[in-house]
């Protein structure tokens, strides 16, 4: 028992468990908002495009909070508005301008901190290194959160007026806007303290997994902030201490675990769980048979119901149908005394003309009825010109 | 129609981009009234619902309502979107949906007091929707929906009721019972100002017509202006030339 105990006997633990508390509450708190608004490619590209803005704060200022926020908020603005001005101006629709650039932006940070002095490796941007958090990184997270949660909590109605339909929010006198562009600063504000959990690359599993876990199990928009802060705080935790555990890398640990979680939801929520849906699906339908199957035995049993109206008429009809008598062609032409007005012999300007009746069935076969893909030696089956 | 609150609006021509979109537009109307607004697609039905939600601000003209101005968003105005342009997954109950119409007249951070609650209760019950205040919106019917956010507006004590195609998507029964209710309420005093496309039903859905076509053709009493001649001028010819379409 005194080994699963051990992490919580090492400082450098604790700190990362505070840190993964703080950070993984951030950002289950704020995940609610990308799920709603459907922005998790965005979140995507905000996460990847922090990057060059990093090394360009690690190359000015060093590693300081104040340097890297700056940075990252200029490649951050760099990547969403570009994508704005592209789509705008061009055909190319913004979901395809924020891939190329984010994915532009992403590259030249790896180029850059390859090439920058840093004591902080490239793998631990990536992927993040929440075991090195120092009491400065802590800090810094309880500002960030400090600032963040109470602020998204205050504008708890307008947020969600604006989350479920921005039209109506407006007209009842939300700015729009400058909601969202609060919201995507708050935003960048919590990639740049998730970097130290989950690196860049896996920001966007912890930012959405819990409010999509809990998007699953609840009708409450409140519910998906606040128990998805919980949720990401308790899965941050755990699964940092399984990585301990099992010695396993931090973060991909952390982002696996809480996608764990998720796909628990997902087969066995209650009301949106695809087991619940299954058997909810099967209790309809068992009850639809309970209900309507002694119904439909009785019809089956009933003597067939006799419809007068068809007997009516069958016996309104003669027993054989009157065989009808029409003259054949040949008998037609064959006759010299066919009288020249009659439509059965059409009249042409240079008179009367006598119909080629061994020729009618070739014509037709040539043009109307002529196969799809006729073959090369069939000569009559080449359209007229 | 004495003493019943009046929308007069006058030489209103609103734009996107500079490309108006509606012009020179002059009605007037009044409580009481369930105002259908017909029109071929493109004549500016729902920017005229919008610019009198405050949605969309105009070039020219003015839109007075009880003899004040109407230049933004107020209470005063509800707009219900078009059914198709609602997340109806979004992680919210009916009770919650009929709570968003106090947010204004509550403010961002105050508590509800208990006229608010009695307001959003009176607003369910008078929509008939006491049994389902607790379910998840889509759960709902397609009139039941309709019906929550009328209630929405009703919380919001808005006279001005303003539906973008309310009807579209709705089988016979249950357009027949918004149709009772949208009737319930101007019969209470609200104004109902709805766009509806189909001709056939306009007639028994609305007591004013108001026919568009990128200007205004005819407007009055549905037996005075739903004529085939108004129908002909506003579905047969282009938008502000006059000239018949092909």
């Amino acid at each position: 028992m005194s080994d699963w105990l051990e992490p919580f006997r090492h400082d450098f633990m604790l700190r990362a468990l505070y840190g993964c508390a703080i950070i993984g509450f951030l950002n289950g708190f704020l995940g609610a908002f990308i799920v709603l608004r459907r922005l998790a490619l965005m979140a995507d590209a905000l996460s990847h495009s922090l990057l060059p803005g990093l090394a360009v704060g690690v190359l000015l200022f060093g590693i300081a909070p104040m340097g890297l926020f700056v940075g990252a908020l200029a490649a951050a603005l760099f990547v969403t508005v570009g994508s704005q001005i592209i789509s705008r101006n061009s055909r190319i629709k913004e979901d395809t301008s924020l891939g190329i650039l984010y994915t532009v932006a992403f590259s030249i940070g790896v180029i850059l901190l390859n090439k920058v002095p840093s004591p902080i490796s490239l793998h631990h941007y990536l992927f993040g290194n929440i075991l090195g958090l120092s009491n400065d990184d802590l800090w810094m997270n309880y500002g960030i959160a400090l600032f963040v949660i109470p602020t998204v909590a205050a504008l708890q109605r307008p947020l969600l007026l604006c989350l479920f339909d921005p039209t109506v929010a407006k007209s009842q006198g939300v700015r729009v806007a400058g909601l969202n562009y609060l919201l995507m600063g708050m935003l960048v504000l919590t990639m740049i303290s998730t970097l130290q959990a989950v690196g860049v690359v896996l920001a966007l599993g912890l930012l959405i997994a819990p409010a999509a876990t809990v998007y699953l199990l609840s009708d409450s928009v409140n519910k998906m902030f606040w128990v998805g802060g919980v949720l990401g705080a308790l899965g941050s935790c755990l699964g940092l201490l399984i990585s301990y555990w099992f010695d396993l890398e931090s973060g991909p640990c952390i982002v696996l675990f809480l996608g764990s979680l998720f796909l628990l939801a997902y087969l066995f929520g209650p009301r949106y769980g695809i087991l619940s849906k299954f058997l909810r699906r099967r209790h309809f339908h068992d009850e639809s048979l309970e209900r309507w199957a002694p119904v439909g035995l009785a019809k089956l049993a009933e003597p067939p119901v006799e419809e007068p109206r068809v007997e009516e008429t069958s016996k309104q009809l003669p027993e054989t149908p009157p065989k009808l008598e029409m003259p054949r062609v040949d008998q037609l032409l064959a006759e010299p005394t066919a009288d020249p007005t009659s439509e059965l012999i059409p009249e042409t300007r240079s008179g009367l003309v006598p119909l080629d009746v061994s020729s009618q069935p070739e014509s037709l076969s040539s043009t109307e009825f002529a196969p799809e893909d006729p073959s090369p030696t069939d000569s009559k089956s080449k359209p007229a010109t | 129609m004495t003493g019943h609150h009046r929308l007069e609006v006058s030489d209103l021509t609103v734009s996107y981009n500079r490309v108006p979109a509606l012009h020179h537009i002059e009605f007037a109307t009044s409580c009481g009234q369930c105002v259908g607004l017909m029109g071929p697609n493109g004549a500016g039905k729902t920017t005229l619902l919008k610019t009198l939600a405050g949605l969309l601000t105009p070039e020219t003209g003015s839109i007075f309502f009880h003899g004040r101005k109407v230049s933004r968003a107020n209470t005063d105005f509800a707009y219900l979107p078009q059914r198709e342009n609602v997340d109806w997954d979004f992680p919210l109950t009916v009770r919650g949906l009929v709570e968003m119409g106090r947010y204004l007249r509550v403010g961002w951070a105050r508590r509800f007091r208990k006229s608010d609650d009695e307001a959003v209760q009176s607003a369910i019950d008078q929509m008939r929707l006491g049994d389902l205040e607790k379910r998840q919106i889509s759960a709902l019917s397609g009139g039941q929906q309709q019906r929550a956010f009328l209630a929405r507006s009703l919380a919001q004590e808005a006279h001005v009721f303003l539906l973008d195609e309310p009807f579209t998507g709705l089988d016979e029964p249950a357009r027949e019972g918004l149709s009772n209710t949208l009737r319930e309420l101007a019969a209470t005093g609200k104004l109902i100002i709805a766009s509806h496309h189909d001709l056939g039903t306009a007639e028994a859905l609305f007591s004013e017509v108001l026919f568009l076509n990128g200007e205004l053709i005819a407007s009055g009493s549905t037996g005075v202006a739903f004529t085939k001649e108004n129908i002909d001028r506003t579905y047969g010819t282009l938008a502000f030339s006059g000239k018949k379409s092909a």
